[in-house]
């Protein structure tokens, strides 16, 4: 019941949130320089003042501002996330075109980076000191300080360019004509590069921050009582100091799978999946405010929604938290 | 590399030298995505280059700005210059299996076209009426002779829109406009936002035997250096102009297999500029202005930023355009004679603030180039910096001093060069317009004069008097013709063999097995 109440609290709070964000959104990209008419005009090479006005009156954009915003919020309240004029469509069609290509993508990403963190964290504060641990702690900090642009561009040269064994970039091979298992295996022989370099990062903040907080863990008062009991070294590893040094790498997790819609727009461009992330930077440039709008508040409720999860896992790891409201 | 020569492709072409092989796929990279594929309502590059091969219009021209049919098998233009009358293939079927007619070309350029396309307006403001005798003729009777008219039925000018889905709609949110029906070449099939846009073969194309494709794939990559990579897997068969950055064109270009053409580029005939604000600041002052001109090392770009591709402007007009004279005054290399102008008009050593086009690293190098150009003589420069619509915003509201820019020339001084001189044309909001303020009424009705002159030497000579004059007054400071190579596979053959490209080419382009 107590988790009942507390989510429903939240959410009441996070939409409260979300409006803020999305008024807040609205008056920043109206802020900036240029309006979608402009570049589409622009866009074409030649333009005289009927044509823009034309499509300033079309998208709505020849209304004082407050009105605009009067009618997207509006619309929003309604669930309608309007209509992008640029591309002819509704942006609820093209945020959801996009969605599962990229979901497929951060959360590989995501999957891989927590798995492969946590493990070689717990690897290396068991090697504490030794040559393991230097390894690995090494490998963490070059995946740390390794500028995503640059590690993309330089798997595609040698995984794909020398080598030739994985497709550089695409979601599938178009015109492959696959379907079923063999289309899964084709998809997934192009996730591997994109979703292991969007991975590095978070897998080498994992690793470090694992690491760290198991050996601090392991110094406390009920490790040695655990000691002392006669536990086995492999049990006491597990059961009372992964479990415990879990809590910092769950608030870290939060925060990547808050990311999880609008954090791979580099990755996306580099490899040319058909994301989220480029819809956004493909909207901003165009100044197509619906979808940017669209995507920005898709985005935030991520957050917002990721934030009350993790907020559920503490208490589903450490039972305590929660315990006394 | 292999650079093929014009002549070898008309010779081609017309001898049949080679039996052109039926069938294959062809892989091109359109960059960046287009916003939409209804060539009646957008017309932006990416959008020309793969509608232009769903929607015809009446005419193609080849790499000389010559007609040639295409949707009209013949036409004949009357003596006075005002009327045009088009013969029409006969046969001719929508995607949708509907026949196509002359009325849906009346319907196309006197209604549709008339609403959505600004800049056939300009032409079609010398159209009295748009006429269909029977299904295969259409006559354009003009109230002038307006000489470029001629130059007005490309397919991104004058696409042919289908009657029968949109007339009494509401073009603009037309249903139909995500899938669309035209009468090319290749037929819609499939888009995959994001990732690649699929045309299939026509089969019921009106031309025995074309196309020769059996499908096509636009695909998207949305990172120049993929792009590259992309044709180096073997990904894609062609980059169209300007997909890739400079340097890595000059890296491909060295591999066997690939082979290179700058042609395609006749009608647009990109001229790039700096706009120089004619009305406040040191550019107000036209020995400023020349003194910009001789300061710059025009060459020296054209070598180094961009690779040795592309020809130094002259003047307004481009020397691929029609009407082009080199008789003008010469701005060569000469930093003394752009100090003497400066010391002579008295500068004081006043900032300017130069503003690059957004499209990437090798316009930037570009304002760095003119940059350390301007300082040599002494001017004192800053780079500004602004996003695609930053800079439509900047240049527009003629919040600049220096903004480079490019204008397509379409083949006629009338269509490209004339709007960015013309005192009428000064009007804040469009950045396609004469951005720079210039104003020289004398010029003025020279230019209208010209427009619709009958006789090719009565117009040469007008255009030769304005381009001179202009080129004097120096508005805004000339810097190259530019050149896009065209980088494909060898095995794809006659890719390019019209004056827009790969915009309208795939028609006739087939693969070498």
């Amino acid at each position: 019941m107590a988790i009942a109440t507390t989510v429903l609290g939240r959410l009441i709070k996070a939409a409260i949130t979300l409006l803020a964000i999305v008024v807040l959104n609205f008056l920043l990209i109206h802020a900036a320089p240029g309006d979608p008419a402009a570049v589409m005009a622009g866009e074409a090479g030649a333009a005289d003042e009927i044509f823009i006005a034309q499509l300033r009156e079309r998208f709505g954009l020849d209304q004082p501002l407050y009105v605009q915003l009067w009618n997207y919020v509006g619309n929003i309240i309604q669930f309608d996330l309007g209509y992008s004029y640029r591309q002819g469509a509704p942006v609820f069609d093209l945020i959801m075109e996009r969605l599962p290509a990229t979901l497929l993508l951060t959360l590989t990403a995501f999957g891989i980076s927590l798995l492969f963190g946590v493990a070689m964290g717990v690897a290396a504060s068991a090697r504490v000191g030794r040559a393991g641990d230097s390894v690995i702690t090494g490998i963490a900090l070059l995946f740390y300080a390794t500028p995503l642009y640059w590690a993309a561009l330089m798997a595609v040269l040698v995984f794909s360019v020398w080598l030739g064994w994985l497709p550089g970039f695409g979601y599938e091979t178009v015109g492959g004509g696959f379907t079923g298992l063999s289309r899964a295996l084709d998809i997934l022989k192009h996730l591997i590069l994109p979703a292991t370099t969007l991975g590095l990062f978070f897998m080498a903040v994992y690793t470090r921050m694992t690491r760290a907080s198991m050996l601090e863990v392991a110094q406390m008062d009920f490790v040695k009582t655990a000691r002392a009991k006669g536990l086995p070294d492999r049990v006491i590893r597990r059961r009372h100091i992964l479990r415990n040094a879990l809590l910092p790498v769950v608030t870290l997790a939060g925060l990547q799978a808050g990311q999880l819609v609008g954090g791979a727009v580099l990755t996306e461009t580099v490899f040319a999946w058909p994301g989220i992330g480029r819809l956004m930077f493909e909207s901003l440039q165009a100044r197509d405010y619906n979808t940017l709008l669209g995507v920005f508040l898709i985005s935030a409720a991520m957050v917002i929604l990721f934030n009350i999860v993790t907020d559920l896992v503490y208490r589903l790891i450490d039972p305590r938290i929660g315990a006394t409201r | 590399m292999k650079h093929l020569l014009t002549t070898s492709f008309l010779v081609a072409a017309a001898t049949g030298a080679f039996a052109q092989e039926q069938g294959g796929r062809l892989d091109i990279v359109v960059q960046p995505e287009p916003p939409s594929l209804m060539l009646g309502l957008v017309q932006n590059g990416p959008t020309q280059m793969v509608a232009g091969h769903i929607y015809e219009s009446l005419l193609r021209y080849d790499t000389d700005l010559q007609p040639q049919p295409s949707l009209a098998k013949s036409w004949e233009i009357s003596e006075d210059g005002l009327t045009y009358t088009f013969h029409l293939h006969e046969g001719v079927t929508w995607h949708d299996g509907e026949p196509f007619s002359a009325e849906d070309v009346v319907f196309s350029a006197d209604e549709f076209l008339r609403e959505t396309h600004s800049r056939l307006r300009v032409s079609l403001n010398y159209v009295e009426s748009i006429t269909a005798p029977d299904a295969n003729t259409v006559v354009f009777q003009l109230s002038e002779p307006f000489g470029p008219f001629i130059n007005s039925f490309e397919a991104g000018t004058m696409p042919i829109v289908p009657k029968h889905i949109y007339a009494g709609t509401d073009y603009a949110n037309n249903e139909m406009n995500a899938t669309p029906i035209g009468t090319g070449p290749f037929k819609f099939e499939a888009w995959e936002k994001g990732s690649h846009i699929h045309l299939v073969k026509n089969e019921d194309y009106y031309l025995d035997g074309k196309p020769y494709l059996d499908e096509v794939f636009f695909r998207v990559i949305p990172d120049a250096a993929s792009r590259a990579v992309a044709f180096e897997t073997g990904e894609a068969d062609v980059l169209p102009g300007g997909s890739i950055e400079n340097w890595d064109v000059a890296r491909l270009m060295e591999d066997e297999d690939t082979c290179s053409t700058g042609e395609g580029w006749e009608f647009l005939a990109p001229h790039s500029f700096m706009w120089m604000n004619n009305r406040e600041g040191p550019t107000s002052d036209e020995r400023f202005r020349q003194a910009v001109m001789y300061a710059m090392d025009r060459e020296f770009v054209r070598d180094v930023v961009w690779n040795g591709f592309g020809k130094v402007a002259t003047g307004p007009v481009s020397s691929r355009t029609n009407f082009y004279t080199d008789d003008v005054t010469d701005y060569s290399h000469d930093p003394d004679k752009a100090r003497a102008l400066l010391e002579e008009m008295g500068y004081d050593g006043e900032p300017v603030r130069i503003l690059p086009l957004p499209y990437g690293e090798t316009w930037q190098r570009w304002a760095e180039a003119v940059k350390q150009n301007l300082q040599e003589v002494g001017i004192e420069v800053e780079i500004d910096s602004a996003d695609v619509a930053g800079w439509n915003q900047k240049t527009s509201e003629w919040d600049y001093d220096l903004a480079f820019t490019y204008l397509y020339q379409y083949g006629d001084p009338a269509l490209g060069t004339a709007r960015n001189y013309l005192e009428d044309q000064i009007e804040k909001g469009s950045p396609w317009n004469n951005v720079e303020g210039y104003r020289n009424p004398e010029l003025d009705a020279k230019w209208a004069e010209a427009a619709v002159t009958l006789g090719k030497e009565e117009r040469q000579k007008l255009y030769t008097e304005i381009q001179q004059e202009i080129v004097e007054d120096a508005p805004v400071a000339w810097l190259l013709e530019l050149e896009f190579p065209t980088l494909y596979d060898c095995k794809v053959q006659d890719l390019v063999t019209t004056a827009i490209g790969v915009n309208d080419g795939l028609r006739d382009t087939w693969i070498k097995q």
